[in-house]
């Protein structure tokens, strides 16, 4: 295998990471006011996802810095492309990041719940915004020969790219949910698996209209994709595992399913890094848009030695904050 | 005008990004200090005060990752010439950022905050250690990147014209960088401290929690005095530096338009501008601007004129000179505002000696309000060393007035311009806001995290 294509599974990679883990973190950052109930409820909830949030969100930094590392002129268009969308992403996560350590600081009830919307809206507006951006890489946009970007605003708007969006809101809730009923106790617990079972029944359907376009937009013809079969078949087993009070395998089967629809994106997508709908011969592609061989092998080496020991360490803050959150006996600042 | 834009967009948010970047890097220093205290000695007011300034640290990291966020996307973003270009050199260090720095930093920092109840001591203080480690490694790498726009190594041009890496070690050794971070890491130390002290202060004036306040004063300014005298001298061997490979930036700096030898340095002048190269220099200080630019007593400093035509006659017509009015004030604010700091913190040493800081009303307000002048050299050397390399976005290899996104518009950096300022004001507010409230009040509350939980207690929730 050539460095490229390396790097371009090592970017795919990192894109399914920062989707399966930082997905849980958007759907109960969503759904946070709805299951946790009253304001010590939703710090429960919100404390399930403390410890690690801030990490998981690195797997999205690191994923567009190794896109500008490795595929530079991908980096390029697509950021520059992306213009306003990223414009709203960055105020999106702007409010959600400062939200968790701020929001808890000042016993101020309007304050509290100021921070708590900001939670809820950036939560949802991220995986919306990067599930268009991925949708319209495997779509299409506007793009000349030189590589540049010739649309607006609203040339990012595509159906696929808005449906890929909904999609991932989607998955993340259920994950979210999933999530919420493995990490709490009593009746945060009890909502996160009602919500778990009816949200299971949505993902099921738009998963699977989802799939079916994306087989439209590349052509693919009648016959799915193995990632999406076993995408479906994990939405499934995360609504009937949450129906059967399954809690750990229930998160476990969100989480398949959120990496399989991330996968499905850039295996169909491989070789092209983002394709031209004004003209195929424009597409940007791993070979036309990466780096050279020599700052590859460097950033392979450093990939190859520290990842694993991130990985470890990552694993690890997983393993120290495993036990359950509950509300405390009685209310505390 | 869109590059205007995008120019003022890269200014305004990278500047307010380093206002909390140094504070992260400096605290996280001293928290962990505190931390180690508290574990050597088994002292409960060490743990107090862990908690105490390791909140004020917590606050001040929130704004400064998402801000940092927006640095990451704006390359590719609004300068995508440049990316295209650079990407394959430039690129290597952001992405190792991430990797050795970023995780590093934010797995580490969960684990400390949630982790007061759930790891051992041992290891508890060693998490915080491992966030120190990861800012260092963070600004570590962002200097590797930036100094290769100061001065660019290690890269070859390939057949389409980009640049790409040929030697990694280059770019890890290149002389602007090693001097250049040592200089960053010894600023956020000086402004962590300056914070520290500033908290105490404020503390002692009020007569508050005394013995613990005193504590940190008289660290902060240990820790002080030593950083600071070392920083005078790395900043000057960082100027021999720029003044060799980027001799405009230190001749812009005193507003040098003809060659000299040797060279004096105004204590400050009026005019010198592009329209009026022959200021009136109040107190000119003669031999100073040739041991500051070259390290030697009569050193030569080549005039912005002579440099002009060099680089002319090098890289084709055009204007080459930075802007002169903010290369001259931003090294003199600079300059000037650290002596006083060092002044201030000579004072500090000697009361700490005498065992008075808690007494002294009138040094307590000033350190109160010092609390300013960090912030203001942090900009200030930022100015001087970007501003400075204008023309050029990398020295010599491609300029700023070509390397923005062909496919941005107008109207587009607009909007983006004011999301983020109002974005920033509101996050700035708040921020202010939460620090300078729980600055003044928040003792009670780490009192009460400090204490040890009773037992058969749920442990409380964190945020």
């Amino acid at each position: 295998m050539q460095l490229h294509t390396i790097w371009f599974v090592i970017i795919s990679v990192l894109w399914v990471g920062f989707f399966v883990l930082e997905g849980f973190d958007f759907g109960v950052g969503m759904l946070h006011r709805y299951i946790g109930g009253s304001e010590i409820g939703r710090r429960v909830c919100i404390n399930t996802i403390g410890p690690w949030w801030d990490g998981n969100e690195v797997w999205l930094i690191v994923a567009g810095a190794s896109m500008f590392a490795a595929f530079p002129g991908w980096y390029a268009t697509m950021f520059s492309a992306l213009y306003l969308a990223l414009v709203l992403l960055l105020v999106a996560l702007f409010g959600r990041g400062v939200s968790f350590e701020w929001g808890g600081k000042r016993d101020d009830a309007r304050w509290q719940t100021g921070w708590s919307w900001a939670l809820t809206i950036g939560s949802l507006l991220i995986p919306l915004l990067v599930g268009v951006a991925l949708g319209d890489l495997l779509h299409g946009l506007p793009i000349d020969s030189k590589h540049e970007f010739t649309g607006n605003f609203f040339s990012l708007l595509t159906g696929y790219g808005l449906m890929t969006g909904v999609t991932m809101v989607v998955l993340c809730l259920l994950h979210g949910t999933t999530f919420l009923a493995l990490k709490t106790t009593d009746e945060i617990r009890d909502r996160a698996r009602a919500a778990a079972r009816s949200i299971g029944w949505v993902a099921i359907v738009i998963n699977i209209a989802w799939c079916v376009w994306t087989l439209v937009v590349i052509g693919g013809g009648t016959v799915p994709q193995p990632t999406q079969i076993f995408g479906v078949i994990a939405v499934i087993f995360a609504q009937r595992l949450s129906t059967t009070e399954n809690d750990g395998w229930a998160f476990a089967a969100s989480g398949f399913a959120i990496a399989a629809a991330i996968g499905q994106i850039f295996i169909a997508l491989y070789p092209n890094v983002m394709v031209s709908s004004t003209n195929h011969a424009y597409n940007l592609t791993v070979n036309n848009s990466a780096a050279g061989h020599y700052g590859l092998v460097v950033m392979t080496v450093v990939a190859v030695l520290f990842f694993p020991v991130v990985l470890l360490y990552q694993g690890w803050s997983f393993h120290v904050f495993r036990r359950r959150v509950s509300a405390p006996p009685t209310s505390s600042g | 005008m869109a590059n205007d834009l995008a120019r003022w967009q890269f200014a305004t948010t990278t500047i307010y990004h380093f206002f909390f970047v140094p504070v992260t890097i400096g605290l996280s220093f001293l928290v962990a200090i505190l931390q180690t205290h508290w574990y050597r000695t088994g002292n409960p007011d060490y743990k107090r005060m862990t908690r105490f300034f390791g909140t004020l640290l917590l606050i001040n990291v929130a704004i400064g990752v998402v801000t940092g966020l927006v640095q990451e996307f704006q390359f590719g973003m609004n300068w995508s010439t440049y990316s295209r270009f650079v990407g394959g050199v430039f690129g290597a260090p952001l992405a190792m950022e991430g990797i050795l720095a970023f995780f590093l930093e934010s797995t580490f920092l969960g684990l400390w905050l949630f982790g007061w109840d759930r790891l051992p001591p041992r290891v508890h203080l060693a998490t915080i250690w491992a966030v120190f480690l990861g800012t260092m490694l963070s600004a570590m790498f962002i200097l590797v990147a930036n100094s290769w726009m100061q001065h660019p190594v290690g890269y070859r041009i390939n057949s389409e014209g980009q640049a790409v890496l040929s030697n990694i070690w280059a770019l890890l050794v290149n002389p602007t960088f090693v001097w250049g971070y040592a200089h960053v890491l010894l600023a956020s130390l000086i402004t962590g401290c300056l914070v520290m002290l500033a908290v105490s202060a404020w503390h002692l004036r009020k007569g508050e929690y005394v013995e613990s306040f005193n504590r940190t004063g008289k660290i902060a300014l240990i820790v002080l005095i030593p950083t600071i005298v070392i920083q005078l001298s790395v900043g000057n061997q960082l100027g021999v530096i720029e003044a060799r490979y980027q001799p405009m930036k230190i001749a812009a700096a005193e507003a040098q338009w003809t060659t000299c030898q040797p060279c004096s340095f105004s204590a400050f002048q009026i005019g010198g501008g592009a329209n009026d190269k022959t200021p009136t220099e109040i107190i000119p200080i003669p031999h100073l601007l040739s041991v500051l630019a070259t390290n030697t007593w009569n050193g030569k400093v080549e005039g912005l004129d002579q440099l002009q035509s060099q680089y002319q006659a090098k890289y084709g017509p055009g204007n080459y000179v930075p802007d002169v009015f903010i290369q001259y004030w931003s090294i003199r604010v600079m300059a000037y505002l650290a002596t006083a700091v060092l002044l201030l913190a000579l004072w500090g040493g000697w009361l700490v000696h005498k065992d008075r800081l808690r007494n002294s009303r009138l040094f307590l307000l000033l350190c109160v309000w010092a609390v300013v002048t960090p912030f203001i050299m942090n900009t200030a050397g930022w100015l001087l060393t970007e501003s400075g390399r204008q023309p050029w976005i990398v020295q010599g290899l491609q300029k700023t007035a070509v390397s923005n996104s062909p496919s941005v518009s107008v109207t587009e950096i607009w909007i983006s311009l004011i999301a983020f300022v109002l974005s920033y004001i509101v996050l700035g507010w708040a921020d202010l806001v939460l620090m300078l409230r729980y600055s003044r009040r928040g003792m009670a509350r780490a009192d009460a995290e400090a204490a040890e939980p009773v037992a058969g207690a749920a442990p409380s929730l964190t945020y």
